[in-house]
């Protein structure tokens, strides 16, 4: 009789669940303890992480960009996971801020579990923090200031964004350095988000600082043996095709000799082959061979033969750019020259970064390309230029499209909090409280900031508030200086799109995790079965 | 199990009996009652607007969060055979109607937990499965009586609108429910013949992306495949498209039969590289005299074929998915063609207008078809700030879309917020008083039953349940309205034609149906026979 009134277990072996207050708790635990983890790096004077890959413990990543330190880290909590998932979103639609969503979901998660302690249901919450949300919306919205109609304007805002985003990185000594660079191969892009014509190079030796921009495309690739190291007016063919030996492609097809004669028959006509597709490629009239594949030292020394420079092995991504800027088609058949567009630039050359000897195109057909050269004394700090450099471009890439700014160093997010607060005191019941959380959790973001500079934080950021609510709506947190002042002097302006994402995907991954009471979770899967 | 035959030999009926766990009559009915009220139990806080989700997390440490009953069931990985059932039965309503996932549940659950007293007197399972047909007969004639209709043409979908947002108002996407219902109702429009009262859904097609929010959830006139063009080069707009679809890859064709080609002879090599350039030429000529000027093919193309291609102005995407094929075969009224020589112009689909399009600062890009000639066709592309949202937002959107072609088939409608059931719990109560003998009793029962639903909906709104619902009963008897229900959004009336609260008919008489049946089909069980421990 027992056995039946036993709580019936429905699960599979191994399954587990957590109901309830359970759930919640483990929900919150997970996700506060992610953003806590975070929230070190954010601000200027934040701090960054090692990675040590799993595999391999000489292989370390040194960072302070928060999608790459969260897509590294192993987590099994699902709140986490929704958490890591938000900024990974962040990075892939704007660039920037994925620190700030997460830790401003997390403070958010931090206010809310306040709440429920006190008995308000998940679901009321929720509804406050909505109100909330669509109000600093409404409050961005009207603080946003456009500049989309002076082109100078323009030119010296998405500097000063450059310079935010880059005094978070460990690009701050030279951020007016990377700023400029950052800003001219933006505006060379003409309004195109399409950040793969901006190239990015790195090269150990030398500074940070001795980084540049070079003009047109550099192909990170030697030239064939005995070819000439410079070349103007260059007729470009790409290729795709291969050059090393040209199977035919019948399926079930073999070579079936029955005396080497015949096989030294057959290998002549290969090569012939070869040669007259060499032959083929050099007629179009090229003077520059760049193949995505190998070319072996047959077809290599037709072309040296023949007044043809070829460059092998450009890969994927360099063929595709190489096309891009060149204004040439990816060819792999050789029969209609007359159908082909070739690619053209005034100047192929040879030369010397660091140690290393690379292929400069420059003068091409599509003026938009450039490439940035990064010189930094090791691999981490290229590595983590080259991420803090990428941040820059894709958030100045949006920003050109829609040339909309906010100021940063916490102004803004006071100015939201404030006007919740306003429109909470109007509100009944117990949104009223969720309101002022939410509006709370805003204020943690600068007291972030302020507390990873090692400043009072709590001084500092009731100060700001103060001076705000005299209407001095400009001020912020000065991090350097440790006092409060106008940020539109200091210059920190931030992009409308990064706190717009920032808010708007923090509350979604809140409101989401928010109302979850059950969490159920499958045996993991056996491993080394097969 | 063991028994002797006449000569007192022993003889084995059930093989290994100590290796099987068994349970046999009212021991065994009890068993599974309190598995499947234990799996109602777990979903009853996902019911209603206030209702909460649940996180799955798969073997694989994947994360879902859901309100969606069916599919917190399906992942749920149940070993209990009965609570297997109960996902069953979800999956059979989703199946068939698409919302009240949640509800046939609980209701089964709550049908199964009333008939455990009435076990306890003793009253025999097959007279309480009798019982509970004749009461779900009454409560099906009930609904007949107290249903409404709607009326809506393509015009006027205002109506249909709402019912989508009844079905939308228990999920993550709320905050947009106006947005997103009316978007699902206006796709369900675009590919409904309502002469015929059909909706063929395999022509709305639902594409998640990740950045933006919920609310920039677009509909799209035309399809979307996140593919791009074969060539980089290749343009990236089409107008007046002529489509050719292949099933065959862009190479020289593999035969299935093994062989094996021979060369042994200079000649021969000749011969055979030139029948290999012909094959590509001779492709992409057949391509190209058909008149196509988009192609897009299933599998992959060779490099040369690729160059050939681009040469001949003919824009391709490969490795296009099968369902996607198809769709687009409905849509711009192409002959899917398995070989090239099949290929003729009468065979090509048309489409006003093919673009590739990026989204986002990664490198993703996706082909919009739009204009398609023949069937429309549409998109629902749904965004949201992490991929667990837009999973979720695809789920939910399903569910309206089932509501609105639910209603299109059949326009009648009952009130929601748990007032279809508390009606028919009353008219349950008064029609037992007619009835004598033990069927009384099961009847009873299953009006009491049905009442799990609004108490449940009235606790996840933070009601005091029991009162919430008594006092609506009270008032339905009183007034004789059967659209009173539970106001959980505490608008201050709990007439639900006013709030526009409303579930289809149809959906509310299948989970009555599926619910009853379960209930029934597990009373009937007195064994349970199960291996222990190891597998």
């Amino acid at each position: 009789m027992s056995e039946a009134y036993q709580p019936a277990r429905i699960l599979n072996q191994g399954s587990t669940q957590e109901k309830a207050e359970g759930a919640r708790l483990s929900n919150f635990v997970g996700a506060i303890a992610l953003s806590d983890l975070i929230s070190t790096t954010l601000g200027p004077k934040g701090m960054d992480k090692i990675l040590q890959s799993p595999s391999n413990l000489l292989d370390s990543t040194i960072t302070n960009d928060g999608a790459t330190i969260l897509s590294s880290i192993q987590i099994s909590n699902p709140a986490a996971k929704i958490l890591i998932e938000i900024s990974k979103v962040q990075d892939d639609e704007i660039g920037d801020g994925t620190t700030s969503v997460v830790v401003l979901a997390g403070e958010l998660l931090k206010e809310a579990e306040k709440l429920i302690h006190k008995r308000i249901h998940p679901q009321t919450i929720i509804k406050g923090f909505r109100l909330a949300k669509n109000i600093a919306l409404k409050k961005l919205k009207e603080i946003a200031q456009d500049h989309s109609e002076n082109e100078e304007d323009l030119k010296k805002y998405l500097k000063k964004i450059a310079m935010t985003i880059f005094s978070t990185k460990i690009l701050t000594p030279y951020k007016s350095i990377f700023a400029d660079l950052a800003v001219e191969s933006i505006l060379r892009l003409k309004g195109s988000t399409n950040l793969e014509s901006i190239q990015i190079l790195k090269k150990t030796g030398g500074l940070l600082k001795e980084s540049y921009i070079e003009e047109g495309f550099v192909l990170d690739k030697k030239l064939g043996v005995g070819q000439p190291k410079r070349i103007e007016n260059a007729k470009i063919l790409v290729a795709n095709t291969s050059m090393d030996y040209d199977k035919i492609k019948i399926f079930g097809s073999r070579v079936v000799v029955n005396s080497s004669s015949k096989l030294a028959e057959i290998e002549e006509e290969e090569k012939k082959k070869m040669l007259r597709k060499c032959q083929k490629i050099v007629d179009h009239g090229i003077n520059v061979f760049i193949n995505r594949q190998l070319i072996y030292n047959l077809p290599e020394q037709f072309f040296t033969d023949h007044g043809v420079v070829s460059i092998e092995h450009a890969d994927f991504a360099g063929i595709e750019r190489l096309s891009l800027v060149t204004g040439g088609e990816i060819v792999s058949t050789f029969d209609h020259p007359e159908l082909v567009t070739l690619g053209t630039a005034k100047v192929i050359e040879e030369i010397m970064i660091g140690e290393d000897k690379l292929i400069r195109f420059s003068g091409c057909k599509e003026p938009s390309a450039c490439t940035i050269i990064l010189r930094g004394s090791s691999k981490q700090i290229l590595d983590e230029a080259e991420r803090s450099l990428h941040d820059g471009l894709a958030v100045l890439s949006q920003m050109v499209k829609n040339p909309k700014t906010v100021l940063g160093a916490g102004c803004t997010e006071i100015i939201m909090a404030q006007a919740i607060e306003e429109a909470a005191k109007e509100t009944s019941g117990k949104i009223q409280i969720a309101m002022e959380a939410f509006a709370r959790a805003l204020t943690r973001i600068p007291i972030i900031i302020a507390n990873n500079a090692g400043y009072d934080a709590e001084q500092l950021v009731s100060e700001l508030k103060t001076s705000h609510y005299k209407g001095n709506t400009t001020f912020g947190v000065d991090v350097m200086n440790g006092k409060v002042c106008d940020v539109q002097e200091l210059g920190i302006i931030e992009s409308f799109l990064v706190k717009k994402g920032m808010l708007l995907k923090a509350s979604e991954a809140t409101e989401m995790i928010l109302r979850v009471d059950h969490i159920m979770y499958s045996a993991p899967r056996q491993r080394g079965m097969n | 199990m063991l028994r002797f035959d006449s000569s007192g030999k022993p003889f084995i009926i059930i093989r290994d009996q100590d290796q099987k766990e068994r349970l046999t009559g009212s021991e065994a009915r009890k068993a599974n009652i309190l598995a499947a009220m234990t799996v109602a139990n777990l979903m009853k806080t996902s019911i209603g607007p206030l209702g909460m989700d649940k996180i799955l997390v798969d073997q694989d440490g994947e994360v879902t969060a859901t309100n969606d009953g069916a599919t917190i069931l399906k992942n749920m990985q149940v070993e209990n055979p009965i609570a297997k059932l109960l996902v069953e039965l979800s999956q059979g309503q989703d199946d068939e109607i698409g919302d009240g996932t949640t509800s046939v549940v609980v209701l089964a659950g709550a049908l199964l937990e009333e008939s455990l007293s009435l076990l306890e007197k003793g009253i025999h399972p097959s007279k309480i499965s009798e019982g509970y047909e004749k009461a779900c007969d009454i409560a099906v004639k009930h609904l007949l009586t107290i249903c409404d209709k709607i009326e809506f043409d393509k015009e006027n979908y205002e109506s249909l609108v709402l019912s989508a947002k009844t079905s939308l108002g228990s999920k993550i996407v709320n905050q947009y429910t106006d947005k997103i219902a009316k978007i699902s109702v206006e796709a369900v429009l675009a590919v409904a013949d309502l002469e015929r009262k059909d909706v063929r859904f395999d022509l709305i097609k639902l594409e998640g992306k990740t950045g933006g929010t919920l609310g920039d959830t677009e509909l799209i006139d035309g399809i979307i495949i996140p593919k791009n063009f074969s060539h980089p080069q290749m343009p990236k707009q089409i107008k007046n498209a002529k489509i050719a679809i292949l099933t065959c890859p862009f190479e020289p064709p593999k035969p299935k039969t093994g062989h094996k080609l021979d060369i042994d002879s200079v000649k021969k090599y000749k011969e055979l590289l030139e029948i290999e350039q012909n094959y590509f030429k001779e492709m992409t000529d057949l391509v190209k005299k058909s008149g196509a000027t988009l192609v897009l093919c299933q599998w992959g193309f060779d490099d040369e074929a690729n160059h050939l291609l681009l040469q001949k102005k003919l824009p391709a995407v490969r490795w296009v998915s099968g369902t996607d094929i198809e769709l687009i075969a409905i849509a711009t009224g192409a002959r899917i063609v398995p070989r090239f020589s099949e290929l003729t112009e009468k065979k090509l689909g048309k489409a006003g207008m093919v673009i590739e399009k990026s989204i986002g600062t990664t490198d993703e890009k996706m082909i919009v078809i739009e204009k398609c000639s023949n069937t429309k066709t549409v998109t629902i592309l749904v965004k949201g700030g992490n991929k667990m949202v837009v999973e979720e937002g695809k789920r939910s959107i399903h569910d309206a879309l089932c509501v609105t072609r639910n209603l299109i088939k059949d326009n009648r409608i009952v009130y929601g917020g748990g007032a279809a059931e508390i009606s028919c719990s009353v008219a349950l109560n008064k029609a037992s008083k007619e009835i004598t003998g033990i069927e009384q009793y099961s009847i009873r029962a299953f009006s009491q039953a049905l009442l799990s639903v609004p108490i449940a909906l009235a606790s996840n709104s933070g009601l005091n349940s029991l009162e919430a619902v008594s006092e609506i009963q009270l008032q339905q008897l009183e007034d004789k309205k059967p659209f009173l229900g539970i106001d959980c959004l505490s608008k201050g009336t709990s007439n639900m034609k006013e709030q526009n609260v409303f579930d289809t008919l149809r959906g509310k008489i299948q989970e009555f149906l599926l619910a009853t049946q379960m209930a029934k089909m597990i009373l009937k069980i007195d064994d349970i026979i199960r291996p222990t421990g190891q597998y």
